[in-house]
């Protein structure tokens, strides 16, 4: 298309040294991308989160001495914008937890991704009496309903996502063969004391 | 063997680019306006503010685009999303500066690549389409600059904006109407507010790049103007090249280059040193949220279009049954149609400033003198001497246009030169 | 002829920038200097703990959040939440006034001005004026009245700081302010520096960003300097070719 040498008019001559000249179209490009490279950063840093979202996904403080044994946190509490599932689950729940009936696709909460290091056990938790879980069906994010039974073939429950029909155990652990790749996402989170957990 | 090499690769891209060829014009696109389009020669550094404005263009629409990211058009939180934006938001000052800086800029690359038209009489045949096309684009910026200045919402925002609009009101018979039905409220509200909105960041953009695009069509039609006002057109050699002609592409371009660095040397001087330059870029009663009942102890518009301001201000007489009110309307007005005349108001023989007569250069020095002299009066108060002198200097702006026909007749014009000098 | 622009349009910065319309209010009062120190962090952070204690239960910041001030003024987030923050607010959140803007309006006659951005409205040196210019005026209703900002309606809240100060009349000339020794907390140079850290801390929330601007600033302008000399030499090398 463009031809390396520019068409010539009678008001001009042939350049007398090409070398000179490729080596400065060079380093001007250089260091015209380089500058270009410069003015991209900040439209691009401009769309992480601003000050405000930050302080909008701030840690959360809950109080869970209200919390009954085999219940859920109600109404469900947002961090970061995501509803957040806290259950206190009972013994009976524990137990059907560490021999569950259900085939799953990561019992032991072996990908990393998933949950903070503290929860990397079978009920994916730090302390296994609460389950505290982002309530969001990791296949394409609808949130999933809390379910005794009906949908489950296990008697304690767990949770149905209703789009597209994918099942996971009081552990948030994924039933193996449905349509959500991993076990529900566990948010960080500490025990500020016995009964008050700070999420984020 | 590399050569060879070098060879085939060439022709593995001649093919791909006569493929695209075939079915888009590529390169005849490239040659038309770039490789094959014939600039003068003696192009003076004058010449590349035209390419200045299309960089200052480009930076307003991405950092507008940007901009309206976070920004709310509404008057509980207009003011607030502008703070917003210059604290919480990553580079958010820095994107919002180049905006309000670029917006000045804008219009100083603009009155100067206008002034190089007068200089070197562009306006003149066969440019006569060019320079409407440009008056147009120049008529839309200022409409632009005026509907953006209100959406920071503050109380310059405001009370500058109820001001241009009740102008209007001037109108006889049905001025009062027009104003209820710009504003869309009985006073300068979020209605008005959110329509200013949508004509900044959606009509008026598409319409400023459809009217450059077309100006650049018109005006690589016509062929560049230049300092001696000649056509290069006219001297061709035997393959039909203008002997004074230079590729724009990469000549032109490379100096437009130059001239761009040094250009983003002081703008970006302004942007991260200076953004308001002393009230004038950022006026500072806008620090203060619009308050329909507190109008800002002085009012201003931005600088760029305080002298048609002042303009406004110096028809201090009733006439003819009319308002003084109506006649700075319609003195505002012709200052701004005016130079759409020109191309029939210059009736010299020559079109450059270099071999028009001693009337003619000093006319254009005394106009220029009292551009800017009238762009200093509209920032000052409206005091009796200030207004005496606004009238006085709108006489003279006036005077340079209407006794063209004149001067430009009279006066012994120097010959033009054969070729570019 | 061409030569000529150049030459007005520097004479018209020229005249803009000095003949200034814009320069702080007409003030009929001698203004002390003011320079603002965004380096001095020590007074911006006696700044903020000043002005969340005397101002801001009328005046509010709210465009500014105390999170983005922590950061700037080398604070941890946790002591910001736990020593200044006393209006039960989060970290991260802007920093408002408790005080409801209705009630407020009957107290004083004017629901108390936002003051986030009254640094870049007025200037800091209006401020730091105004702080140390009150007077004792028994005509007005709160018995103070101001220098810079004539029959305020804002009591002068910094006077257990400073002591009564009076105007001292000479030749009806009213403009010599004197502290009655022993009325307030502070010496004259301690106070001097409340209300400069007060006015520093108000110089900062104008514009946060006004310190980081001109470190990137210089930075840009020296990269563009570098641009110029290759595409100057780029320019000069190409136009070689062409025959004058």
């Amino acid at each position: 298309m463009a031809s390396d040498v520019p068409l010539m008019s009678a008001s001009m001559k042939e350049p007398s040294n090409i070398d000179r000249r490729y080596f400065l179209i060079q380093s001007t490009a250089a260091v015209g991308t380089v500058g270009a490279g410069f003015a991209v950063w900040p439209f691009l840093s401009y769309w992480s989160p601003s000050e405000k979202a930050k302080a909008m996904g701030a840690a959360v403080k809950i109080d869970l001495s209200k919390l009954q044994p085999g219940e859920m946190l109600t109404p469900v509490v947002a961090w970061r914008g995501k509803p957040v599932f806290i259950i206190r689950r009972t013994e009976a729940m524990l137990n059907s937890i560490k021999e569950t009936s259900l085939t799953l696709a990561d019992p032991n909460s072996e990908n990393p991704e998933m949950q903070p290091d503290f929860a990397v056990n079978p009920w994916r938790s730090s302390n296994p009496e609460y389950a505290v879980l982002l309530g969001l069906c990791t296949h394409l994010g609808c949130s999933p309903k809390l379910v005794s039974v009906g949908n489950f073939e296990d008697a304690s429950g767990g949770f149905f996502c209703p789009c597209h029909g994918s099942k996971f155990d009081l552990a948030g652990r994924v039933v193996a063969g449905v349509p959500a790749p991993t076990n529900m996402e566990v948010p960080p989170y500490r025990f500020e004391s016995d009964t008050v957990i700070v999420i984020g | 063997m590399a050569e060879a090499n070098l060879e085939d690769k060439k022709t593995k891209i001649d093919e791909a680019m006569e493929w695209v060829d075939a079915r888009f014009p590529a390169t005849e696109t490239w040659e038309y306006h770039l490789s094959k389009y014939w600039a003068p020669k003696n192009h003076n550094y004058y010449y590349v503010f035209g390419f200045l404005g299309i960089i200052v263009l480009v930076n307003q629409l991405l950092t507008g685009i940007w901009l309206t990211m976070n920004y709310v058009p509404t008057d509980e939180r207009a003011f607030a999303s502008v703070e917003y934006i210059m604290r919480d938001v990553n580079y958010g000052w820095l994107v919002r500066y180049l905006h309000s800086t670029g917006a000045s800029a804008f219009f100083v690359v603009t009155y100067i690549h206008m002034y190089r038209a007068l200089a070197y009489g562009s306006y003149k045949a066969p440019r006569e389409l060019l320079w409407f096309v440009g008056m147009a684009i120049f008529l839309v910026l200022m409409a632009e600059g005026f509907m953006g200045y209100l959406l920071p919402w503050g109380n310059m925002s405001y009370w500058g904006a109820q001001v241009i609009i009740s102008l209007f009101g001037a109108i006889p018979f049905v001025g009062p109407d027009i104003v209820e039905w710009a504003r869309g409220d009985f006073l300068m509200s979020e209605v008005a507010l959110n329509r200013f909105f949508a004509l900044h960041v959606v009509l008026l953009p598409l319409l400023l790049v459809a009217l450059v695009f077309v100006h650049i069509v018109a005006l690589h039609h016509v062929g560049s103007n230049n300092p001696d006002g000649i056509e290069i057109k006219k001297k061709k050699d035997n393959q039909g090249i203008p002997l004074d002609g230079i590729p724009f592409w990469p000549y032109s371009i490379v100096k437009d280059l130059f001239a761009l660095s040094v250009f983003l040397f002081i703008f970006l001087a302004i942007v991260f040193f200076a953004p308001e330059m002393g009230g004038y870029f950022l006026e500072i009663p806008n620090f203060e949220k619009a308050d329909p009942l507190k109008t800002p102890a002085h009012i201003a518009p931005v600088w760029y279009y305080t002298p048609f301001y002042a303009m406004l201000r110096a028809a201090t007489y009733p006439l003819f049954g009319m308002s003084a009110k109506f006649w700075g309307l319609v003195v505002m007005g012709g200052a701004i149609a005016l130079p759409l005349a020109l191309p029939w108001l210059d009736k010299s023989p020559v079109k450059s400033i270099r071999y028009k007569g001693v009337l003619s250069r000093w006319a254009l020095r005394i106009f220029v003198v009292s551009f800017l002299v009238l762009g200093w009066l509209g920032v000052m108060p409206a005091t009796k001497t200030y207004t005496i002198m606004a009238q006085l200097f709108t006489l003279i702006y006036y005077a340079y246009f209407v006794l063209m026909p004149w001067y430009t007749t009279v006066e012994l014009t120097k010959p033009e030169p054969e070729r570019v000098t | 002829m061409t030569r000529l622009l150049p030459v007005l349009i520097l004479v018209s910065i020229g005249v803009m920038l000095n003949g200034n319309t814009w320069a702080a209010s007409t003030v009929d009062w001698p203004m002390e200097e003011f320079e603002g120190d965004l380096k001095d962090l020590p007074s911006l952070q006696r700044g903020f703990q000043l002005y969340t204690n005397y101002c801001l239960g009328c005046h509010g910041l709210e465009h500014q959040r105390y999170g983005r001030t922590a950061d700037d003024f080398e604070i941890p987030r946790d002591l910001v939440e736990e020593n200044i923050i006393f209006t039960g607010q989060k970290v991260g959140e802007l920093i408002k006034t408790s005080m409801p803007p209705v009630p407020a309006k009957v107290w004083f006659g004017a629901t108390p001005p936002d003051l986030t951005l009254e640094a870049r409205l007025r200037g800091p040196e209006w401020i730091y004026n105004y702080l140390k210019t009150f007077y004792v005026d028994e005509e007005r209703p709160l018995g103070v009245n101001n220098k810079v900002y004539p029959n305020v309606g804002m009591p002068n809240v910094l006077l257990p700081l400073q002591g009564v100060q009076r105007a001292i009349c000479e030749e009806g000339n009213c403009d010599k302010l004197e502290i009655e020794e022993g009325t307030g907390k502070l010496s004259v140079a301690e106070f001097d520096q409340v209300a400069y850290d007060i006015t520093n801390f108000l110089y900062y929330v104008g514009e946060p960003a006004r310190l980081e601007r001109q470190k990137v600033g210089v930075y840009v302008l020296l990269f563009i300097l570098v641009l110029i000399c290759f595409t100057y030499l780029l320019k000069r090398e190409f136009f070689k070719d062409i025959e004058h």
